[in-house]
């Protein structure tokens, strides 16, 4: 307990380097939020009123200390293009991300790590030549063009897929939200219809990300696999006669499994970057499609509320990891 | 005469283990390796027997062999390896898997590395006793506890529930060998058992390891570079070069009349308590390139000062006096000249 709160409050240090950068990032970037919302007949009179009301105007520091206490104060401004607060905005927009991304992670490691440790046991098999395979094309297809493809295919081509509308068509009501994953919500109220329909959306995004995560976790099993199943242990465990799948599962998986979970923690932040583009694709109501909205509209709160939140995500995504990777590795345990 | 021509000596137990004319080959890059060339031995119930030679003389792939353990790179060409009726090289992989850890069993050098490093000892062991020893998920963990007493583990009921890095070197070992008897064996496979650990554990892990087999009536092969070691360990020492075996016989022969111009080197190789450091020489030259085809039939006789024009000729392991056999065109001793007293 004492070692995770030491963690949390290691990673201060990192999130105020994240509030400055991107409170300095927003500034510099071409493209001014008065002039933009001015409209394009606006006079300079006006854009510097709208500059005035939005504090526009004063020195950046100024503007960086008023940032700063309204972030204490847990307000993370207003969007302009929407007119929402950017804290209620992300809250009610995070689950649907969330929950794109968990799914295509658990697509992605129930295909990838048995496909590595086949690939591994069997090497040189037909098993092996898929997990390459799958291995290439996962990292050399880019997510729009796989989201795209698959739409192509089994939306406008074999109609098996609904159109891709966001988390559920809009004749649908979605479930009264307790988690905001709509697919635990629709069991808990026993809506079986409704997580029928949200499974049939939520499919073909998922898919699209579970196909570029499952490349670097296919490979890291298969490689980790191979190294553990070459080690001296695991010729101890054959030396007596334990059973193949014992061999493989409790002495050689468990192992190969340390990479691998630290892998993963990689592939999940690529994820949540790879998530703008297929929430784009499948107009996924998340958190990454909204910020791609409000930085094309030099809407800066919405920008510096979304980087704040991922990099609070990566955060407490490496604590889970760590937590993980001492669950498995008693040396992990002692060490620190 | 009191012994018929035909009659066994009873002093010979019936072997547990014997290999006859096993070869190996590895399948490389840079073209076969003959790691091993029609290699016998045998070695019979409560004996202790020793493999001796220089790092890839072949001892290891022999225990591998044996054990069916060979990376996938490695095949067996030929041969026989008789585990009482059961002949270990030809049978399937399953049935193998059956027959390691319950009759056959073999521990390593670098025990720590040889333990499962995120599985505590305890389970190690109760995961074999499920396997051979006819534990039942009940007992395991206390019959684990009772094993890891019997190698002389103090506290073991603790310990049981220790990490491998949390225990020193000499601990691993102990560990290594209660799972390896745990199933009480035939025959224990020891593969240079004490590299890398102190003297004085050395000498310990050597007694429990005996110690074991008088209990079980458990053959033992010792695989050591040390020849100090096999003198002081082994009934009986066979000398490997370069996947051949030149010579084997009971220790004190071995030792007094060596017969093989290699382990005559051997010998003069090792130190010992009395002679100063000066008296030590090393073995000339270096082991062939197995890689090649037409390997010298004697794979000593580039490096060897007694080679005559019959060394080009196939050598095979010939009975020098009983009991003590030789690969050898021009032995140091005379062949066929029978030990004192010994009928001809």
């Amino acid at each position: 307990m004492r070692a995770v709160l030491f963690r949390l409050a290691g990673a201060i240090p990192t999130l105020c380097g994240v509030v400055l950068v991107t409170f300095l990032l927003t500034r510099v970037l071409p493209g001014d939020t008065a002039t933009y919302f001015a409209g394009p007949t606006a006079s300079a009179e006006s854009i510097a009123q709208i500059k005035a009301s939005l504090g526009l105007d004063l020195p950046l520091p100024v503007q960086f200390w008023r940032y700063i206490v309204a972030l204490g104060h847990g307000d993370l401004g207003m969007s302009l293009t929407t007119g929402q607060p950017v804290r209620t905005e992300i809250v009610n927009r995070l689950p649907a991300s969330a929950e794109l991304t968990l799914c295509a992670l658990i697509l992605a490691i129930g295909i990838a790590v048995p496909l590595g440790v086949l690939a591994a046991v069997r090497q040189g098999s037909i098993v092996d030549h898929i997990c390459r395979v799958v291995a290439t094309a996962g990292v050399s297809l880019p997510v729009f063009f796989t989201g795209l493809l698959l739409v192509y295919v089994f939306y406008f081509l074999l109609g098996w897929m609904p159109a891709p509308l966001g988390r559920l068509d809009a004749f649908a009501t979605p479930p009264p939200g307790k988690t905001g994953f709509f697919l635990i919500d629709t069991l808990l109220a026993g809506d079986t219809e409704t997580f029928r329909a949200a499974l049939s959306q939520i499919v073909l995004p998922a898919c699209t990300l579970a196909l570029f995560a499952l490349a670097p976790i296919a490979r890291i099993t298969r490689a980790s696999m191979l190294a553990v199943l070459g080690s001296e242990f695991v010729r101890t465990a054959r030396a007596s006669g334990l059973s193949g799948p014992t061999v493989v599962l409790t002495y050689a998986l468990r192992n190969a499994l340390l990479p691998v979970v630290t892998v993963l923690g990689m592939v999940f932040s690529f994820l949540l970057g790879a998530n703008v583009l297929v929430e784009k694709v499948f107009a996924w109501p998340g958190i990454g499609s909204y910020a791609v909205e409000a930085l094309i509209a030099s809407d800066y709160a919405p920008v510096q509320g979304f980087v704040l939140t991922m990099a609070i995500l990566y955060v407490l995504l490496n604590l889970g990891i760590d937590l993980l990777n001492r669950a498995i590795d008693p040396r992990a345990r002692r060490s620190a | 005469m009191m012994l018929a021509s035909h009659a066994v000596p009873a002093a010979t137990p019936a072997p547990v283990l014997r290999v006859e004319n096993l070869s190996v080959a590895f399948h490389t890059r840079g073209g076969l390796v003959r790691a091993l060339d029609r290699v016998g031995f045998s070695v019979g119930a409560g004996q202790t027997m020793a493999l001796v030679g220089e790092s890839g003389s072949g001892k290891s792939v022999t225990a591998y062999a044996i054990m069916g353990l060979l990376e996938a790179a490695g095949r067996i060409t030929g041969g026989r390896a008789l585990l009482g009726d059961t002949d270990l090289v030809a049978t399937p992989p399953k049935e193998l898997a059956r027959i390691r850890g319950r009759r056959v069993a073999m521990i390593f050098q670098n025990p720590r590395a040889a333990l499962n490093p995120i599985r505590t000892v305890g389970k190690q062991i109760a995961d074999v006793l499920l396997r051979h020893g006819g534990a039942t998920r009940a007992n395991a963990w206390d019959r684990a506890i009772e094993a890891l007493r019997n190698v002389g583990i103090p506290d073991p009921a603790r310990r049981a529930k220790a990490y491998p890095f949390e225990l020193s070197g000499g601990m691993c070992q102990r560990v290594m060998i209660a799972i390896a008897v745990a199933a009480r064996p035939e025959l224990l496979i020891a593969d240079e058992p004490t590299t890398g650990l102190d003297v004085t554990t050395q000498a310990v892990v050597m007694d429990l390891i005996q110690q074991m087999a008088a209990e079980t009536g458990m053959a033992t092969i010792l695989i050591t570079h040390d020849l100090a070691l096999a003198a002081e360990r082994a009934g009986r020492i066979a000398v490997m070069h370069a996947g051949h075996m030149v010579e084997d016989a009971d220790t004190a022969s071995l030792l007094s009349r060596p017969s093989h111009p290699y382990t005559a080197r051997l010998i003069a190789a090792t130190p010992t308590a009395a002679g100063s450091l000066d008296s030590l020489s090393s073995v000339p030259g270096g082991l062939p390139d197995l890689r090649r085809a037409d390997i010298p039939h004697c794979r000593y006789a580039a490096r060897c000062e007694r080679r005559t024009d019959a060394c080009d000729q196939i050598v095979e392991m010939r009975a020098h006096t009983p009991g003590h056999g030789v690969a050898c065109w021009n032995p140091l001793t005379p062949m066929g000249q029978p030990a004192e007293g010994a009928p001809a």
